[in-house]
């Protein structure tokens, strides 16, 4: 074998080697290509989060607009903090926006539905959402079923 | 090139006990002895790629054993070697085999490897079959190319071993002269060792016989044509019974046959 | 050699099998150290390298590709028809991605590298050591370990990283082209749901580090059983079916370990 087509061969095999890791860190997946500085965190309190994580999507009619940063409890009353990190370029959400856990599909993931507010005013960095809606368990649900079932 | 009081062994077996021989620098010096008896054994460990279990060998002033890797290689880059089995590199084509130490050793631009590989092929009547590969050779061919690849270098000593194994006439009678031109135009120190009596006889200054471990005789060429001795005269005639024994050792015949 | 019958003998045997293990391991370990030497053959005989790859990693290419597509495919049948049952098959590229970045890719990869490559290297060592092709170099003051060892041993180390990204690459676009048209899932999802749960520093880093331990334990074992290897027709035969074994359980034990660290967090 020529060792100028080896050596072409074998470049061609380095390149698509690092072209398919090219692939799987961009386009697979979440490489943190935007910085924290293009984003703005909000905070919501829940009784509950569920099995919710941290990097779950937050969503707005469906439509991915950042994500969960962090998932914290607080001492004092004892509810969830969850600080949502929220794209700049949706920087007009209403300050009574609502927050809400939901789950995809009957035991898919679950995320973070916000529902806009009618406020003239807007969230910005560091706010908090006041009105929100926790996780529902299933579980409990079933129960609270059965019981009152059994109550009649 | 000396030896000295050299001992070594296989597993328990003893291959030399106090081997003594010397060889003189721009000669070129027989080794001959039966089949098994060490030949072989004895230029591994003048390449340094066994070691001795007494005594030693020393090379151009050199203790062989004693030499640390880096200097054991800068030694061997002195020295050719053709190897019984010939060991060409099989993905290699005649050509690059040849060139290989050339190219390993040496910054040469390319157009002066392939003068030098051209010169050493011709030497050996190969140049024309320069792009075949070792499958593609006959024995004879084979060890033809492993000798133009052992003084591809011009090293300042040459080990043969067996070089005229598998050669036809023609090839026997240009290799022992292209032996002893390399000798005596280039003042290399030539090791040869040969079953071939005739031929020893013809290119050796000075003849080696081992046998069980140690030298049985030595002598120039017609020293040992004349001697009298009667492993000399059995090995040099070729005769079958004598102080050398043609067995490998081994137990009594008969009771090997019929079992224990 | 005869250790007897009956249980003793076979005692001994074990024994004596055990001991040629561990003895060999040493062997294996002595000969990664003597070959450090020779890694600036890297920087002055790179093209020794660059042939190398070409032997163990563009030919090995072609099963890879291959292997990576089927593999990708079938993922997407068999995650599609269990996902669709709890509604939830807009996971689909996201069960897809992580069992291929995480597992499959490095697992299965260096698995078809140990059979088409690494059984290449041990066989071409071991025949070029009973040709005495090994000897020969040696006498002309040519480190058999730099020329002909240290390249094989680079090169494989570097292709298992590369073949199994793109095995992964490969298996996640055949999924794709199945779930979008065959299962008639929608692309976008197929996509972002990926993207949400496949974490660049954990899932897909993790997967680059398993396939470089990979390809470093198989390179390794090839060279060595090849290197070792007695120097007869059997030897040799023997030796190629030792790197195979050896290194596929090696792969399969060190992921379970690497595995488990990975997942409790390093
Ligand atoms: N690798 C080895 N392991 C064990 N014994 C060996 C080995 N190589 C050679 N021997 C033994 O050493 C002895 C000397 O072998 P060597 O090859 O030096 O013989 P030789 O004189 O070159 O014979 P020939 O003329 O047939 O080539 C032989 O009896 C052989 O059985
Ligand atoms: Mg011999």
């Amino acid at each position: 074998m020529q060792t100028r087509t080896v050596e072409f061969a074998v470049g061609l095999f380095v390149l698509a080697g690092l072209l398919a890791l090219a692939m799987l860190a961009l386009k697979v997946g979440n490489m943190p290509m935007f910085g924290s500085g293009q984003y703005y965190s909000v905070t919501a309190s829940f009784g509950n989060v569920g099995s919710l994580k941290e990097k779950a999507p937050v969503m707005l009619a469906g439509v991915r607009i950042g994500q969960v940063g962090h998932i914290g409890l607080n001492q004092q009353t004892f509810e969830a903090v969850v600080r949502l990190d929220i794209s700049k370029k949706y920087d007009n959400l209403p300050v009574d926006t609502s927050a809400s856990i939901l789950t995809q599909g009957l035991l898919g993931e679950q995320f973070v539905s916000l529902d806009p507010g009618g406020s003239q005013r807007y969230l910005k960095n560091g706010d908090k959402i006041r009105v929100t809606q926790s996780a529902i368990m299933l579980d409990k649900i079933i129960s609270q079923l059965l019981y009152s079932k059994a109550g009649h | 090139m000396s030896v000295r009081g050299l001992s070594f062994y296989r597993d328990r077996r003893m291959i030399f006990q106090g081997l003594d021989l010397a060889i003189e620098r721009g000669k070129v010096t027989a080794i001959m002895g039966g089949s098994g008896v060490g030949k072989t054994t004895l230029l591994n460990l003048i390449g340094g790629r066994l070691a001795p279990a007494a005594g030693g060998v020393a090379v151009d002033g050199q203790r062989v054993a004693a030499l640390s890797r880096q200097e054991l290689f800068a030694l061997r880059r002195r020295m050719g070697m053709l190897f019984q089995s010939s060991a060409l590199l099989t993905d290699l084509s005649v050509f690059e085999n040849v060139a290989f130490p050339l190219r390993e050793h040496t910054r040469l631009p390319e157009p002066l490897i392939r003068d030098l590989v051209l010169m050493k092929l011709e030497l050996v009547g190969l140049r024309g079959a320069r792009d075949l590969y070792p499958a593609e050779l006959s024995g004879g061919m084979a060890r033809r190319v492993g000798l133009a690849r052992a003084i591809s270098l011009d090293p300042m000593m040459v080990m043969y071993d067996e070089p005229f194994a598998g050669l036809d006439p023609i090839s026997m009678g240009v290799i022992t002269k292209l032996i002893r031109e390399l000798n005596d135009a280039l003042g290399m120190t030539s090791i040869v060792v040969t079953h071939d009596v005739a031929e020893a006889c013809h290119i050796a200054d000075y003849i080696y016989l081992l046998g069980e471990g140690r030298v049985v005789a030595e002598g120039t060429s017609a020293a040992m044509q004349a001697s009298a001795a009667p492993e000399v005269r059995q090995f040099m005639g070729g005769l079958p019974d004598g102080p050398v024994a043609f067995h490998y050792p081994a137990g009594d015949y008969l009771a090997d046959l019929l079992g224990s | 050699m005869d250790q007897g019958r009956g249980i003793v003998g076979h005692v001994r045997r074990l024994g004596r099998q055990t001991l040629d293990g561990v003895a060999r391991l040493g062997r294996a370990m002595l000969f990664l150290l003597r070959l450090t030497p020779g890694l600036p053959v890297l920087f002055t005989r790179f093209s020794l390298v660059i042939q190398q790859i070409y032997v163990s990693g563009v030919l090995t290419l072609i099963i890879v590709l291959v292997s990576g597509a089927f593999v990708g495919m079938i993922l997407a049948l068999q995650g599609y028809n269990t996902l669709v049952r709890y509604d939830a098959q807009s996971s689909l590229g996201l069960l897809v991605a992580l069992s291929l970045v995480r597992e499959l890719g490095p697992v299965l990869t260096a698995l078809l590298f140990a059979g088409r490559a690494g059984s290449a290297m041990t066989a071409e060592i071991g025949l070029m050591k009973a040709t005495e092709q090994l000897a020969g170099m040696e006498m002309m003051a040519v480190d058999p370990l730099k020329r002909v060892v240290m390249p094989r041993f680079l090169a494989g180390w570097v292709s298992v990283p590369l073949l199994a990204a793109i095995f992964s690459a490969v298996g996640i676009l055949a999924a794709y082209v199945v779930a979008v048209s065959d299962l008639g899932l929608d692309g976008g999802v197929f996509w972002s749901q990926m993207q949400s749960g496949v974490s660049v520093t954990n899932d897909i880093m993790g997967g680059v580090v398993k396939s470089v331990v990979f390809g470093l334990v198989i390179s390794w074992i090839a060279v060595f059983e090849g290197y070792d290897a007695r120097p007869t027709s059997e030897g040799v035969s023997l030796a190629t079916t030792r790197t195979v074994v050896s290194s596929s359980l090696a792969v399969l034990g060190l992921d379970f370990i690497m595995t488990a660290f990975m997942l409790r967090g390093l």
